[in-house]
């Protein structure tokens, strides 16, 4: 088969599965009206799939930061750090997560995903050992081929199932890196943290958290799962993304370990990629200081997120095992999930769509991420829109 | 050896038939992909059933020479001998 062979091959058999007249995977927003709201197809729709979770995307603090760094810096760095240098707000805002999660340094990096791939990929190489989840997030995956360690993987949050593969792994434990998820973008769940800083404690064995959901999330300052747990010495590695509850784009690793600095020097991703525009650290600080001061948000976020994952529960939806921001309806089969989707979208709801195989056990996703913003109208409508669909769809 | 080699083959062919389409024949040529229809993600699982009937680490980067079930029985038993 030729290579664009392979291309229309799974351009057919998405085209078979998915309704004519809508881009599911690529819906073009025409115009954006809030952080809630949009215009699609000429019709007002409600966001409830993206990672806004604090809401922070028009915060007028981030505008008008971004808007004066544009005007200062202009609009691109151009290049990457270490071939064309770090602008003052590169070094500030690594300060500024340094400061915020009371570690010792910290890195930036131009993506979420390029913060995982820059990480793993520096931290272990071909002699080395790399446990996962099985649940983790593509960037995980990317990072640990990049990394070209031995990749083992454990199943989703079963700690008897970690520690037996560890086990397996005699002294290589010692050179080990375990990676987990503060809360799983897939089923929206969290690690149990204290029982893997355990494990990893006891087979001496490296850990890397990835708060990528949780940032803005947990915590009463919001630095995630590691506050919520209180276990900040019990982890090495923490990273994150700014495009969730910061409402930009980038990355970002925080560690004690006096060797983080040296990932600048051996990350073919982190040395090859342009570094974050002027305009977006700008606004990714002044959402930082919103998000760590948000405590009102956050009571915002969780009791949306609670309300919504109730009424659902209630209804009968089969959904992720916890409430949290990110509330997963798991389907048994694509069609279903596409009509779910489908009704939603034609009720002027937005959310996220996942198929076979990137949702877990072969089942299928409608999955809403709940924030900081919506309105008690908003949820009202969309709890009212789920059971209406309920009724229409399962009957 | 050749009772070992066999045991291992007979036990994955065990755990492949709980991940292939149903009412295939599985046989030591069968391409795992395309004969039994175990898409990545159906691999992946389909290995950490085999870690713990085996008790070893099959590091999932190895996979990508596997193409067959005698495939995925001869990387167990060079994992098990080295162990």
């Amino acid at each position: 088969m030729s290579l664009l062979d392979k291309l229309d091959t799974g351009a057919a058999a998405r085209k078979a599965l998915l309704p004519e007249g809508i881009d599911v995977f690529g819906t073009p927003i025409e115009e954006v009206y809030s952080s809630t709201e949009a215009r699609v197809g000429g019709r007002r729709i409600l966001f409830f799939g993206t990672n806004n979770y604090l809401g922070l995307t028009f915060a007028p603090e981030c505008l008008q930061a971004a808007h004066k760094a544009i005007d200062s810096e202009g609009t691109g760095t151009t290049g990457s750090r270490m071939a064309n240098g770090s602008y003052s707000g590169h070094r500030a805002l690594e300060k500024e997560f340094a400061d915020f999660y009371h570690c010792r340094s910290s890195i930036v990096f131009t993506t979420g995903y390029q913060a995982n791939l820059a990480m793993i990929s520096g931290l272990a190489g071909t002699n080395d050992v790399i446990l996962i989840d099985g649940d983790s997030h593509a960037s995980i995956y990317d990072g640990c081929r990049l990394s070209g360690a031995e990749i083992i993987r454990f199943r989703h949050n079963d700690m008897a199932d970690m520690e037996k593969r560890l086990r397996r792994l005699g002294e290589r434990t010692r050179s080990t890196l375990i990676i987990v998820e503060g809360i799983y973008s897939m089923l929206g769940d969290q690690a149990p943290l204290a029982d893997i800083v355990k494990i990893k404690n006891s087979y001496g064995s490296m850990l890397l958290l990835d708060e990528a959901h949780s940032l803005g999330v947990l915590g009463q300052t919001g630095q995630g799962l590691v506050e919520e747990a209180g276990l900040i010495d019990g982890v090495d590695f923490i990273t994150g993304t700014f495009s969730k509850s910061l409402g930009s784009i980038g990355g970002y690793c925080v560690s004690n370990h006096l060797q983080l600095d040296q990932i600048r020097y051996v990350s073919r991703p982190y040395i090859f990629t342009a570094s974050p525009s002027p305009a977006t650290i700008a606004s990714t600080r002044a959402a930082l200081k919103l998000l760590r001061d948000g405590t009102e948000l956050r009571k915002k976020l969780w009791r949306n997120a609670r309300k919504l994952y109730s009424r659902l529960d209630e209804l009968g939806y089969l959904l992720g095992p916890e409430p949290g921001p990110v509330i997963a309806t798991i389907l048994h089969s694509p069609q279903q999930a596409m009509m779910l989707w489908k009704g939603l979208f034609d009720y002027g709801i937005y959310v996220n769509l996942i198929l076979p195989p990137a949702a877990p056990e072969g089942n299928s996703l409608v999955r809403c991420s709940v924030s900081a913003a919506h309105t008690e109208e908003q949820m009202d409508y969309v709890g009212n829109t789920f059971a209406e669909l309920r009724k229409k769809i399962f009957k | 050896m050749a009772h070992d080699y066999n045991n291992i083959l007979q036990k994955l062919c065990h755990h492949i038939g709980r991940f292939a389409s149903s009412g295939i024949e599985i046989v030591p040529e069968s391409d795992l992909i395309n004969q039994l229809a175990i898409d990545s993600v159906k691999l992946l699982n389909l290995v950490m059933e085999i870690e713990d009937e085996f008790d070893i680490s099959v590091p999932i980067n190895v996979l990508a020479d596997v193409q067959t079930v005698r495939d995925l029985a001869d990387l167990i038993h060079k994992i098990k001998s080295a162990s």
